[in-house]
């Protein structure tokens, strides 16, 4: 019963604290911080600029150490995008997203199956030959996004991935990206500056708050999906988002 | 209006070899005519008698005759028989001292400046100690050879490496390469414009050490290009000095170029100097 309880849970942070530097260049991106977030959860991260968005994700795919606390995933495999689209550039969009099936263990025959797929789903057809410098910004993303898919990873991590898309892409994306969560119940923790973008898409959202970085609100999204990014139930919570974000900045 | 933009397009993309080959022909011609006519002007000038200085004319007609005969092409061959095997050499020794400088950091502080000084140190310093340890052999022109270009080569693979982006790395992390398979999908493909650079260096280095290895270590019936220098300055023969001295510096160009295209490419593939400064 207990085993139960705890496998609902995918990631439990507890009093984490990670500084940067030491005297008086000295930086708390995040002062004790505590979180969890269910199995098959879509929880979105809001916050000003450099309130340390980037750097629990950085914790909790365990590419940075934390100075103090705990982050227990429960050995759950971690996916994650970054905020600026890390591609290799020696390899082509195809190349990029087969190298991520390589070291997830997909065999050699399958793979250029599965490119060609993943390619389709972010509508990137045409594209699997060309490198990433003759992509556009949001080209670059939708391959970065695929590359993330491609690791069939159970928890994944996403900062910013849609910045810079038109709204047209970026609605068809969060479609995408809605049944793909659903049919893979993957957990989702998805950073953004969009307020309705993360009203649309999470389950939950969390207002971030700088100096030290903490969380300093939280909203459950009663909205039933299907949900469309301009609905005036999405709109309503915005506001109310929106609201409590400006009343955080006054106070600073 | 598109369909200009389109041809512009697409003459940029598919260049015309022979413009291109022109492109590149034309200012190296110039920079030949413009190298000779100087030359030309101080034999005329009588700076120095003929025999010592002799006209290009001259040079022209040793270098023709000789290339067609065979004692050339045999000493051309030795040299590069020897520049291939020391060169090869260099790459393997480079290539493990500079992983494993990289990889431990005990090793870093112990020889890492010390291959930088090794880099600055002139081969020919090195000869009297490989004539002693190895003879006037092959193998002394081999070491000195291997000490030349082997610092060049461990070093631009270190700076490629060390210049790795963290984000990149992160990347490679998150996707799960870690040991032998960080090494090979990430962080060799990302060090190898340095790498290349290593290389083009190391082969400059390589070319250098072996002229002079030739020069001193003469090996008798073994034509080599440096062994040929030694034997026209013993025989005054200065047409046929020159003659040598152009055909290595040919020789050193080539290789140089080959480098330098593949380098090239390697950076125009990645998006890199796409931009005229
Ligand atoms: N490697 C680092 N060294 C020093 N300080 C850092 C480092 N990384 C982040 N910081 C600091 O930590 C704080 C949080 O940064 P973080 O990147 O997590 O912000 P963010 O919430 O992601 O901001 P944004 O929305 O602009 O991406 C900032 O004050 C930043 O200056
Ligand atoms: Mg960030």
């Amino acid at each position: 019963m207990t085993t139960l309880t705890a496998a609902r849970t995918a990631i439990r942070v507890r009093g984490l604290i990670k500084s940067f530097g030491h005297g008086r260049g000295h930086t708390v991106a995040l002062g004790g911080l505590d979180l969890d977030v269910a199995e098959g959860q879509f929880l979105c991260l809001l916050g000003r600029s450099g309130c340390g968005k980037s750097t629990l994700l950085n914790v909790l795919a365990q590419l940075d150490e934390p100075t103090a606390g705990s982050v227990d995933l429960g050995g759950r495999k971690v996916a994650m995008m970054f905020q600026d689209a890390t591609l290799f550039p020696w390899l082509t969009a195809g190349g990029n997203i087969a190298l991520a099936l390589r070291l997830a263990g997909v065999p050699r025959s399958q793979r250029s199956a599965r490119v060609a797929e993943l390619l389709e789903l972010a509508h990137l057809g045409g594209l699997q030959q060309k490198r990433p410098h003759e992509l556009s910004g949001g080209m670059r993303q939708r391959v970065a996004l695929v590359r993330a898919l491609a690791q069939d990873a159970s928890v994944l991590l996403m900062d910013e991935p849609f910045g810079a898309l038109d709204a047209m892409t970026r609605d068809v994306l969060h479609d995408e990206l809605e049944r793909i969560w659903r049919e893979r119940r993957l957990t989702v923790v998805f950073v953004t500056h969009n307020v309705r973008e993360a009203v649309r898409l999470g389950d939950r959202v969390l207002l971030m708050a700088p100096s030290p970085g903490r969380v300093d609100a939280e909203l459950d999204v009663d909205v039933p999906r299907p949900r469309r990014i301009d609905s005036p139930e999405v709109g309503e919570r915005a506001r109310r988002l929106t609201d409590q974000l400006q009343a955080q900045g006054s106070m600073t | 209006m598109t369909a200009t933009t389109a041809t512009v397009e697409a003459d940029r993309g598919h260049r015309p070899i022979g413009r291109a080959l022109w492109a590149r022909l034309w200012p190296m011609t110039a920079a030949l005519v413009i190298a000779l006519t100087l030359w030309q002007l101080v034999a005329w000038s009588g700076f120095r008698p003929d025999y010592v200085l002799p006209d290009p004319l001259a040079v022209g007609k040793d270098l023709a005759d000789r290339l067609g005969g065979t004692e050339l092409w045999h000493a051309i061959g030795t040299t590069m028989r020897r520049a291939a095997v020391g060169f090869t050499l260099s790459i393997l020794v480079g290539t493990l001292v500079g992983l494993a400088v990289v990889k431990s950091r005990v090793l870093r502080t112990a020889v890492g400046s010390l291959i930088t000084g090794l880099q600055t140190m002139p081969s020919i310093a090195w000869f009297p100690l490989a004539i002693l340890l190895f003879q006037l052999s092959e193998q002394a022109i081999l070491f000195v050879v291997v000490l030349g270009a082997a610092p060049s080569i461990a070093n631009g693979l270190i700076s490629g490496i060390d210049d790795l982006s963290p984000q990149l790395l992160r990347a490679a992390r998150v996707l799960g390469a870690k040991g032998v398979s960080l090494y090979t999908s990430v962080v060799m493909p990302a060090a190898l414009p340095a790498y290349l650079a290593g290389l083009k260096q190391g082969w400059a280095f390589a070319w250098r050490s072996l002229m002079a290895g030739e020069l001193l270590v003469v090996i008798a019936n073994r034509p080599a290009l440096g062994t040929d220098l030694h034997f026209a300055r013993e025989f005054s023969d200065a047409p046929r000095l020159i003659a040598t001295m152009i055909v290595i510096l040919v020789i050193g160009m080539i290789v140089d170029g080959i480098f330098a295209t593949i380098a090239n490419g390697v950076r125009r593939r990645r998006g890199l100097g796409a931009l005229p400064l």
